[in-house]
């Protein structure tokens, strides 16, 4: 059965390719460094101890923190031919670039209990499944000079740089913070300063306590556990009188607001921006504020008008 | 109280834009040990949460082909298609994906991804679409802008949509939480009252973006 385990292997292979041809052009050694340091982490992560896998990260925090890495220049093609191969390969071009998602997609949808993969990763799975399929099409397609899509895929890792190991870094500082009872911190401030006396009271400072702990964690999956049990249900529920499902599920969706403005939910604002190369890595966060805040309100009026009503 | 020291280390290091790896390296050492755990005890929380959240990074497989494509036209073939594309303005074309993206989302189909659509597909094209607008080459700052809302569409799109399909994982972690509190929760009730939610998203950001156009249109009328 395939498991995320060969899914791992195989991106731990593409990434310590990566740290190979950094390392062959030379004046990128730091990004050889850094990528080497990921590819440890995807290829033996699983088997290593948790002090090991916490070295790792340490060298990796040192090798991207201290700007070592720069900028690549993986050798490309230039815009005039570009535009050439464009006008020529047609719309056929995105037919490779469609099979990734359409793989994820038919996969979830069709081998979920086939027992072909484990079927609680089987999206991710399908997804690797794609790239194969894809990049064997490219091969036979365009016959690419045989290390251009790692030289192309480094090109972009590059652009991305050491932003893209911050979603992880970011999930495992929360880890941090639940261990060392942050939860609970946050938890018995809020009941402690909040104003909370009137039915309506509670509601508001439940959804602005999740979109505000969302904002500190980078997730709405952290902020859930400890709003709820600190306000959620002791007092819109057992106090007020509140129905549970309701107040959870626009909870919840309160917390998501939170997510779409905070710089530690890495992977949907700061990895995107780097992806799109713009300047302000705060950019898709400032696209997002003026939706969220109004989401925002609008998640307190409706949980305000239905919670206690059914 | 010592712990949410880490809090003040995230929100000033941000602030003060200093490298996020450092950051978070200094915030987990500061709540770690405020909170009484030993240097060793910090390093395998963190090495053990970051092996186990690898799954986050495995996007990053499709890069290669993505990468290659571009290298033959990919992006000058979205941008040909939507120039051609009677019509399309950048706006309606960011309100069109938005909307499919949330509604796919809601049946739990997974299309869609800032590597696998956003960089080689949509943004091109809503900045095709913008030039054919304003009838003249983006200045950076408007192009820089759309891509941005490009990939803030995707967000939206996928954050107001997800909730409604019943074996997402936010509906299961509620069920989860609530059944150690002895209440019992339908994952489908949990998903029928996101609903709502989705219907405020939809038609708040979806004004949003046909504002796009408007706006599009003013900046290039100004001389």
């Amino acid at each position: 059965m395939i498991t995320l385990e060969h899914v791992y292997i195989l991106a731990g292979a593409m990434v310590l390719l990566f740290a190979v041809l950094s390392a062959a052009d030379r004046r990128h050694l730091g990004n050889a460094l850094f990528w080497g340091l990921l590819s440890l982490s995807f290829l033996f992560g699983s088997h290593l101890s948790d002090f090991w896998n916490g070295v790792i990260v340490i060298a990796l925090i040192a090798a991207g923190g201290f700007g070592l890495m720069h900028k690549g220049a993986a050798k490309t093609t230039t815009p005039e031919a570009r535009a050439q191969s464009a006008a020529a390969r047609g719309n056929w071009l995105f037919v490779p670039a469609l099979v990734v998602p359409l793989a994820a997609l038919i996969g979830t949808l069709a081998l979920k209990n086939s027992g072909l993969m484990d079927p609680k990763q089987v999206t991710l799975i399908s997804l690797a499944g794609g790239v194969l399929i894809a990049l064997a099409g490219c091969y036979l397609w365009l016959r690419p000079p045989p290390l251009s899509p790692i030289q192309e895929g480094r090109r972009l890792m590059d652009t991305i740089g050491w932003a893209a190991v911050l979603p992880q870094m970011l999930a495992s500082l929360g880890a941090v913070f639940a261990l060392s009872g942050m939860g609970d911190a946050v938890g018995h401030i809020a009941t402690q300063y909040l104003p909370l006396g009137t039915p309506v009271a509670a509601v508001c400072a439940y959804c602005a306590g999740m979109a505000l702990f969302t904002l500190v964690m980078g997730n709405a999956f952290a902020a859930f556990p400890v709003m709820t049990a600190a306000i959620g249900l002791p007092l819109i529920v057992h106090r007020f009188g509140g129905d549970p499902v309701i107040m959870s599920a626009i909870g919840m969706l309160a917390g998501f607001c939170g997510t779409l403005m905070t710089p530690m939910a890495a992977n949907f604002n700061l990895v995107p921006a780097a992806l799109l190369e713009l300047p302000d890595r705060n950019g898709v966060i400032k696209a997002q504020i003026p939706t969220a805040l109004l989401l925002l309100a609008a998640n307190t009026a409706l949980m305000a008008a239905l919670v206690y009503r059914f | 109280m010592w712990p949410l020291l880490g809090i003040v280390v995230v929100v000033a290091g941000f602030a003060l834009r200093v490298n996020p790896l450092l950051v978070i390296a200094v915030a987990a050492g500061v709540t770690g040990t405020a909170a009484g755990l030993s240097p060793v005890r910090i390093i395998e929380a963190f090495g053990h949460a970051f092996a186990a959240n690898r799954f986050v990074s495995v996007v990053f497989l499709v890069l290669p082909v993505i990468g290659l494509l571009e290298r033959y036209g990919l992006q000058e073939r979205a941008r040909a298609l939507i120039g051609r594309l009677e019509g399309a303005t950048a706006g309606r074309l960011l309100l069109g994906y938005f909307l499919s993206r949330q509604a796919a989302a809601a049946f739990g189909i997974p299309f869609g991804g800032h590597a696998q659509v956003v960089r080689p597909l949509l943004a091109p094209m809503t900045e095709a679409a913008a030039e054919t607008q304003t009838g003249a080459a983006l200045p950076d700052k408007q192009r820089f802008w759309l891509r941005a809302q490009a990939a803030a569409a995707e967000n939206i799109g996928l954050f107001f949509g997800e909730d409604i399909f019943v074996a997402i994982g936010s509906i299961l972690l509620i069920k989860g939480f609530l059944e150690t509190y002895g209440i019992a929760a339908e994952p489908f009730a949990l998903s029928v009252w996101a609903i709502p939610t989705a219907v405020l998203a939809a038609l708040i950001h979806g004004t949003r973006l046909l504002l796009i156009d408007r706006r599009l249109r003013r900046e290039a009328e100004r001389p």
